[in-house]
This record gives structure tokens, sequence and C-alpha cells, in this order.
């Protein structure tokens, strides 16, 4: 039986804090987390499938054109090789997030350096690799593909402009102004497990075992590569190593794996080397953005401009959505705000870890503490004094705000000294020591969802849904989420994952898992309360389950009589998504020291503050933003895609390469998280957690490298080069 | 990865014989080769291994310097209380590469044999002078922010990319080479490595069959010792610019000077007119600022990494400053 619900308006019953079991929110440790320290929670490349062959992509050696012709028969004499498969059914980019399709790609026509164009199969990985790399291809090469986002027009996403007032006129009669100019550097996801497929057919049938974030979406987008009917395909992902937004659309593996075992007849595994995960997955688009802000007298915003040039493939729908949280994290009635995308041939940018506020909020944030420099006001103070009554946009109440208790709490925790500020004002031997501050933001995303819950007759429960965990604690939430309404220990709720068997979840994306797919356990365990308060004879608001007994001593298991008792629950985000602005909100802070001679930056010590609604662990919920923390220094200090000017191809494509901030570049992280219950965000009072964490952070770290020595950078990452270009002598 | 054939020598002479033709490579700890290996470029047909043909102890010589044995690992040589007592910038060096589990792997001799990390030599679908003769340098007009600025030439811009042998070059080391012919020759470390000139895939002076056996440290000299490295995270990345240093001062003058320098060359760069310029001088920034003009004189960028050269102006001179205050 399935109950549906649809949320309208906001629910201030705030249920489960009425529940007695007492487990929410607890800092329990992850259920998966001894399988994966000890290497049994198998990953997808690691299922002991019999009688395996493997697949290797090959990859284009030129940017844009067509491929002529492969010398197939040369590949195959040599040996263990299969087949060579070049399918026009392959993709050769991986389906954006929610794509809930995946339209045909032509694997012959070349558009990135790098694209996969054909699959090698052989008896072993080895022998596919180097088949793969001594298969000769003939290609007709187009000539002057464009490859730098500068020197081509950008096209408008309209949906994103925004013009009200006259922000030029606010600019020019202004009593503080700063118009400044961004860049930021394209980003990797790196998560550590690489992307890799097993697929296996019996018949008509076909299971793949992925490493994929949103089943939800990919086996329809599976199902419509391969032109068959979802009910024929199974896609299995319980445990995934990484995500960050480059496992949300499925990936050229998935395809490529399903289609070879069709022809060789067996399963075939593919996995991507590091490089092909690099070049051919999704990257972050480079982006380059104008900051405008006017303020009057006492630094209250009177105008606001954004515009950010992004690039893609031509053909892409996405755009690095840079401006998201600037139309609405601060006011100013005079609003200019404009997103353009740059048809250019690097592989597909696509969602990488906080699209949009990654790097949209770190040009922003480094932009008002120039302005709380020029008009004089601690720059907490400038933010305490921006944060707008309602969206300045759509004039939308917001559904819950908490952007003043993270700037209040965060500077109190941190010890911010809010007197004046003025560059190297300390120095400690060969280092000049800062602080910086900087708000966070990233809009709350909420999806439909689906879960059964099944109380089993012996008192304990299982929850199962296609949901995802890569690696955020769902399998954990999950379980405390049902043992709270269902009065019972989370050891005793088994929570199944990863598997389209079961009900269709939200995806793992957007950090909109923990709400959404929360919301559809809320939704089963009321009906399975109600279905317990009946037997009972008590309302099921009035019943009270704790220890696996109701509170008039009543045991679950008697109460069952043998029987399993089972609800689906649907969750439907409903119209509420237009009557309110939702977002997280935060706060950084930190403190970092540069090198006067190499200008070298490291971080002494950084704080984040954070408001997302309810928190349902606070262990795993402070995981996810000391992840989020440690993007943030990677954005400010290390991370950078480098294309060659030339054929536009990826050349730091592994992690010795592209720097993603190692241990001693994290110091001790703080975190506090500012609990509140969000009535407008989901049936559970709780918002999206993991993306916040590095949604300004890394302005935080620029303006504290400002503080410090006195280099003004207004371009990410802040590189030795870089930092010491800027510094005064 | 092309399929190889695998052997293990018992002996240098067995090892020798196996790496005698041009198809056959050693290997050690094979941190580096195994790498190259899987992205073709290195392709073998022959591997021999030479983990057990003895030469991995550390040992003090007659003279009282110390030898260190090829197949030593990074972390034995880092840890070892000589080395950490007598020749620090050498363990400070080795620590400042790599991973734990990678030093717990590297030898010695491969340390030395390390190939570069530019993007072009191991993208074996770009052109590279070093991997393909002839087929042009990707890293001229390409990304070259991590390239030589010093002794570069039209076919190579490559560095060379370790610690270890940075400063094994400031403490004027020597590598014991075995020739095929059951001889020993001596090379000092200054003089190890190649420029690229014309050459550009011939790194080292070693001969085919040849094999690293040690390397030797002279006896102690003291002074005030200092691995300086520049890099953009703080652990596991090649150094932008890398100082070794081992300085004295007596009487308010440099006494000793001997410096190495790594992220600038397709070798470790050692000038000995540094030490020249220095040796007898007050320290100063002015005597600071001549030791970098001598290391620069001839330094050219490719525009990425144009900012080198003030990066090692300034690099050098913090490491002189600070030995200057560690002798005061």
């Amino acid at each position: 039986m399935t109950v549906h619900f649809k949320q309208d308006k906001p629910d201030d019953s705030n249920r489960l804090d009425g529940m007695k079991q007492g487990v929410l929110g607890k800092p329990l440790p992850r259920v998966e987390g001894m399988a994966k320290v000890t290497g049994t929670a198998p990953y997808s490349a690691e299922y002991p499938i019999t009688d395996c062959a493997e697949g290797v992509l090959v990859t284009s050696t030129i940017t844009r054109g067509k491929v002529l012709s492969i010398d197939k028969d040369a590949v195959l004499s040599m040996p263990g090789v299969l087949a060579v498969i070049d399918d026009p059914a392959m993709t050769t980019r991986a389906a954006q997030g929610t794509a809930d399709e995946a339209p045909q790609q032509e694997p012959g026509t070349v558009c990135y350096w790098g694209q996969p164009i054909a699959l090698v199969v052989a008896e072993t990985f080895e022998q596919a690799r180097d088949a793969a790399k001594h298969l000769g291809v003939e290609y007709r090469e187009d000539p002057d593909a464009p490859l730098d986002p500068q020197a081509v027009d950008g096209e408008e996403q309209e949906d994103e402009t925004v013009r009200q007032g006259d922000l030029e006129h606010a600019m020019a009669t202004a009593a503080h102004s700063v118009d400044v100019a961004y860049t930021t550097k394209g980003h990797a996801s790196a998560a550590m497990e690489p992307h890799a497929s097993i697929a296996q057919w019996d018949g008509d049938k076909l299971t793949v075992y992925a490493s994929l974030q949103m089943l939800n979406y990919n086996i329809s987008e599976l199902a419509d590569a391969l032109g068959m009917e979802e009910e024929n395909i199974r896609l299995v992902s319980r445990f995934v190593g990484g995500g960050f937004g480059s496992k949300l659309g499925v990936s050229e593996d998935v395809v490529a794996a399903a289609i070879a075992a069709k022809e060789v007849g067996r399963p075939v595994r593919v996995v991507l080397s590091r490089q092909q995960v690099f070049q051919c997955v999704m990257r972050r688009s480079e982006t380059k953005q104008r900051l405008r802000l006017a303020a009057d007298e006492s630094g209250k915003l009177i105008g606001f401009g954004h515009h950010a040039l992004v690039s893609n493939l031509p053909g892409e729908t996405f755009a690095e959505p840079v401006l998201q949280s600037s139309h609405f994290l601060y006011g100013g009635e005079n609003r200019d705000l404009m997103l353009e995308v740059a048809r250019i041939h690097r592989m597909t940018a696509g969602s990488v870890r906080a699209p949009g506020e990654a790097v949209g909020m770190p040009a922003l944030e480094g932009a008002m503490d120039v302005l709380a420099e020029k008009a004089g006001i601690d720059p907490v103070e400038l933010r305490l004094k921006n944060i707008p009554e309602e969206d300045p946009e759509e004039g939308l109440p917001f559904s819950s705000h908490k952007l003043a208790e993270c700037l209040k709490q965060g500077a109190e925790a941190f010890g911010w000294d809010s007197g004046p500020r003025s560059p190297r004002h300390t120095c400690e031997g060969e280092w000049w020591v800062g602080t910086g501050m900087a708000s966070a933001a990233r809009v709350h995303n909420i999806a439909e969802a689906t879960a059964r819950v099944t109380l089993k007759a012996d008192g304990s429960a299982v929850v199962e849904t296609d949901m995802t965990d890569i690696g955020t604690g769902t399998y954990t939430i999950l379980a405390q989420l049902a043992g709270e309404m269902l009065g019972l220990d989370p050891a005793q709720v088994l929570v199944e994952l990863g598997d389209t068997k079961h009900p269709r979840g939200p995806g793992s994306g957007g950090s909109w898992g923990a709400a959404s797919i929360g919301s559809a356990v809320y939704i089963a365990c009321k009906a399975i309360r109600e279905e317990l308060g009946q037997r009972l004879g008590v309302d099921e608001a009035e019943l009270e389950l704790k220890d696996g007994k109701a509170a008039s001593g009543e045991n679950l298991v008697s109460l069952l009589d043998g029987n399993d008792l089972s609800r689906e629950g649907h969750y439907e985000p409903g119209d509420i998504k237009d009557d309110f602005t939702a977002s997280g909100f935060g706060a950084f802070f930190a403190q970092v020291r540069v090198n006067r001679f190499t200008g070298e930056t490291r971080v002494d010590r950084m704080l984040g503050a954070f408001g997302f609604g309810r928190v349902l662990n606070h262990k795993t919920a402070r995981s996810q933003c000391l992840g989020g923390i440690t993007w943030s220094i990677g954005v400010a200090l290390t991370e950078a895609l480098e294309f060659d000017p030339r054929d536009g191809h990826l050349v730091n494509c592994d992690l010795a390469e592209y720097h993603v901030p190692v241990h001693r570049d994290v110091p001790d992280l703080e975190v506090v998280l500012v609990e509140e219950r969000d009535p407008a965000a989901s049936p559970i009072q709780a918002k999206g957690i993991g993306e916040l964490g590095m949604c300004g952070g890394a302005a935080a770290i620029a303006n504290a490298i400002y503080n410090a020595c006195g280099a003004r950078i207004f371009d990410y990452p802040m590189t030795p080069d870089r930092v010491l270009a800027a510094m005064p002598d | 990865m092309r399929p190889f054939s695998y052997t293990r020598a018992r002996t240098l002479d067995d090892a020798a014989q196996l790496t005698h033709d041009d198809t056959a490579v050693a290997i050690a700890g094979g941190t580096n080769l195994l790498d190259l290996m899987k992205l073709q470029v290195e392709t073998p047909e022959t591997l021999a291994d030479i983990n057990r043909i003895g030469f991995g102890g550390i040992e003090d010589t007659d003279d009282g310097g110390l030898s260190i044995g090829a197949l030593a690992s990074n972390t034995e040589t880092a840890v070892h209380p000589r080395v950490r007592s007598d020749y620090p910038v050498l363990a400070r060096a080795i620590l400042a590469g790599a991973t734990q589990q990678l030093r717990n792997k590297a030898t010695t001799g491969g340390n030395l044999c390390q190939r570069t990390r530019c993007f072009y030599f191991t993208n074996i679908d770009q052109p590279c002078n070093k991997r393909e003769p002839g087929s042009g340098c990707g890293a001229i007009d390409g990304i070259a922010k991590l390239h030589a600025v010093l002794g570069t030439s039209d076919q190579c811009i490559a560095t060379y990319p370790g610690d270890m042998a940075v400063a094994l070059s400031a403490l004027d080391a020597q590598v014991e080479i075995a020739t095929p012919n059951g001889d020993t020759r001596r090379v000092p470390v200054r003089d190890f490595h190649c420029l690229p000139g014309d050459t550009p895939w011939r790194e080292n002076v070693l001969e085919k069959g040849e094999l690293i056996t040690a390397v030797t440290l002279p006896a102690p000299v003291g002074g005030t010792q200092i691995y300086r490295k520049v890099r953009e995270r703080s652990s596991y990345a090649f150094a932008l610019v890398s100082v070794a240093a081992i300085i004295e001062i007596e009487d308010g003058k440099f006494t000793r000077a001997d410096l190495a320098f790594g992220g600038l060359a397709h070798k470790p760069w050692h000038d000995p007119r540094i030490t020249d310029a220095l040796v007898g001088t007050v320290p100063s920034d002015e005597i600071f600022d001549k030791a970098a003009d001598i290391l620069l004189e001839d330094a050219r960028g490719f525009g990425e990494n144009d900012f080198k050269i003030p990066l090692a102006r300034r690099t050098l001179h913090a490491v002189l400053q600070n030995a200057t205050e560690a002798a005061a």
C-alpha cells in the first residue's frame, strides 16, 4: 500500500520532536563504516561475477571531427581480444544530472579531445588496455574548434537574467561602490572510486553493477540509450566511492559495458582509468565574473550586479548556475544579473560539488570584503546589514533564514575581532597572519521520492529504496529516522539501498537526498503508525512507541501477530516550492598565514557555522560540513583544471597533478551547527547539507590572504605565483 | 600496458646480464616505472627485478662518510640516525617528497632515475622529444607552469622532479655505478643528470647495462642544513622551486655555502659561482641578491613559468636569511 503526500503548505507540527525513541539527531557512527574500512563493502567493479570479460574505452586524439575508420582486424588478432565495439548507441558524454534520457550521441562524431569512440573487450584488463592503445583510428579533423571561452560570443541564459531598477545609476551615485572581475578555473569532482560498471545479461534482462548517484534517473537513461524497457533493467549501486556530481547521470562505461556484454555473450566489466575519469566524465566550467555592488553611506546595498561567463560543449543544456544564491542572498533594489555560456570544445561541463555557489559565492563574498573595506565597516556587520526581509527579486518569504545567527554564533566561536581592519597587522617569522570571513548560501533542493518500510513480524524493520549512499550517511540516517518513528533501536532497522528492484528514491545529488528520501521514509512510517494506532485504538498522533513497545505496554511483536506490516511512502514536493525561497545559510571564518618570501598560503584554522533545518545525525552532518570546508580550501588555494590552449586537452588528469587538498593542507576545522526547524523545506523540516560547506568558504580564505599580506587577488585558486604577483613589496 | 616478462635477478651480474639489451629495464620500488608502464610511456619487454641482489644497506665509509645502498628505501634513509644527525638536509629533502607509502617503496637508485612529470611526456598522444625523438615539444607554447627556466633547449623544457637528488647535489655526493664488465665507476651527483640539449631522452649518464649500486656521502661538514621546498599544496606536490643549502657562518662571514636547486632545470641545479660569491662575505640582502643574480643570470621563462624566476630569487633569499639567523 502506497501513501502519497504532496507538501503544499508549511508543517509546523514538528512531529519528529514528539517521538519517544530519542535516536534521531544522535551522532551514531555510520552503519556501513566497518564494512568500508575493512574492504568488505563491494564497490561496483568488485562484484564477484564469474567469466567476466574486461573492456577498456578507446578515446579520441583529436578535438573535433569524424572517425573515418577503425582498424579492428589488427587488434582482434592480438592475444585475448574478444571484440572491438563502436556501436552507435555508445555514449560519448555522461548524461547530465536528472536528464532522465540519453539520446544517441554517435561515437564516430568527435567533439572533444579524449572522447570515447570505441571499446576493446579482452580476456584480461591488461590485454584490453594494450589493445585499446594499439587501435588504429583514422580521423577527418575539423580544424579550428573554438577552445577559449573568452574568444567566442556567449549565449545569454535568459531564465537567469534579472534587471530591476537602474544599477548603472546606483553605481554612479552610491556612497561606496565596487566593480571587480573574478575568474575561477575548472574543477574535477575527483572522487576516489573511478567510474566502473559490470554488465550481465540473462536473456533480455540486463543487470548492471555501476557507480552511480541517481538510479531512479539512471535506469531511464540506460533504457533510452539501449532502446529497452526499464522493467528489463536492474541497476545496483550499493556503495559509491564518492560522486561529487560526476556520477549523477549514466556514464559512458555503463552503456558500453551493457552493449559489450550482449555482443560477447558474457559479463563485461568496464573501469575508467584515472585519466579517463578526468578527461571524459564531467568538469566544472571555469568562470569569469563581474561583481558590482553599490551601497549607501551606512553600507546598505542599493545596487547589486553579478554577470558570469561559463562554458560548455555545443548542444549541452547545463550552464554552471553561478548566480544561484546571488539572486536572494543580499538586498539592493537596483539589480542586474546575467549568465552567459560560451560554446567550446572541452569535455562536458556538468555538476561538480555544489554547482553554482561553489564558484559564484567566492566571487560575491570576495567583492563584499572589498566593499566592507571601502565603507570602513566590519565584514560581519556588513553582511548583517544586508540580509533582506524577503527574496529581493521574487518578493517571496524565506522558509527559514539562519544567516544572522550563523554570522553571530560563528564570529563568537571563532573569536572574530570586529575592530578596525588593515592588512599586514601580524607577522610571525616569515609569515603574515590574517583573518577573513564570508557568508555561505546554497539553495535548498528537494525531489520526489518513494521508500518502502516494513515492520517485520519479529519486531525489526526494513527500509527499501533505490536511493544511494555516496558516502554521506544515508544508510545511517534512514535507520535513525525509521527507528525514531517506529520506536526501535536503529540497529533493529535494516536499510537496503542502491538497487532498482526497490521503490524509486530521489537519488543523491544537489544535497537533496536526506530531506527527500527522509520524507518518504517518514510518510511510510507514519502510515505504519496509523495502522498500529488503529489496532491499539489510539490516535496516531497520540501513539508513543519506544524500544518495541507502545506506551500502553503492548509489545509490537504481539501486535503484529506473526505478520509483516509494510507501507510505501511517496513524497512529492508540492506548491510550497512556489510560496517560499528556501536555502541553507551559514558563515565561514578563516585564519591563514602567507609566506612573505614564497607566497605560499596555509590555513591555520577555519570555522563554519551552518543552519540547514533539522539535523538528522550530528556526526554525519558535521562530517559533511568538514568535507565541504575542505573543498573550500581546494577552491581557494589549489584546484585547477589546466587545458592545452591548442587542442583543448586536459593536461593535469591525475590526483598527483590535480591538486585537491591533502591532510596537511587541512587544519583542525570547527563546525557549529545552528539547529532549526524549517517547516516549508520538507515534512521532516530538514534541508540539504552536503554542498553548503563549500559555498563561500574560499572567499573567507581569500579575504584572509588580503588581511594577512595585502594581496587582493581576483583569481582562484590563489597559488603562490598569483599571491606573489599581487603582494605589495 | 604492454605484455612483459618478469625475471628476478639474484646477483649484480645477473642484473647486468638481464638489463643489457634495449628492451629490458631494471625494477626496484617501481613507484615511477609502473605508472609510466600503465600509461605506455615505458614499454619494456622485460622487467629485471633487482630487489634481491643486495646493495640495500646504509654503512659508514672509511673516510667518515656514509654509503647509502641503491636499494635502501627512501624511508630507511630518511630515518637513519646518521643521516638525521650528520646530513639533515638529506633527511629533510626525502621527507619533503611523495608520501609515506611511496617513500617506503622508493629506493635510492630509482629516485635518482625518476623521470620528469611533464604533462606532455606522460601523455603518449601528445608530442614529446624526450619520449619520441623528433615529435616536437608539447610544453613549449603549452601548459608549462612546472617547467624549467634554466638549462633548457628548444627540444625540451622538462624538469627533474625529485627532492633527494637536490640535497645530494648540495652535499656533493658520489653515485657508485657498476659497469657491465664488472668495474665500478663514480660520478658526482652534480654530473649524474644531463641537460636536455639535442638529446632530451638522455636524462643521466648511465649506460646500458650499468646499475647504480650506492650513493656515497663525504664526511660530515656540519653547518646549518636547510631544505626549502615551495609547492602548491603542503604535501604530495612537486617543487615549484626548492633549495638545498649547507651554510656555515664564522666570525660573521660565510665560510661554507653549498647550494643546489630543484624545480628549475632538467637536473638538480648547482652553480659553483654562487658558493664563490658568498664565501668570505658578510650576509646581507645585497649579497643574497648577488647570489640570486648569478643563479638566474641565464634564466628564461616560457610564459606560464615566468614566476619561477622571481620565486627562485625570493626562496634563495629566505634560505640564506634563515641560515644567517640560525648562525646568530
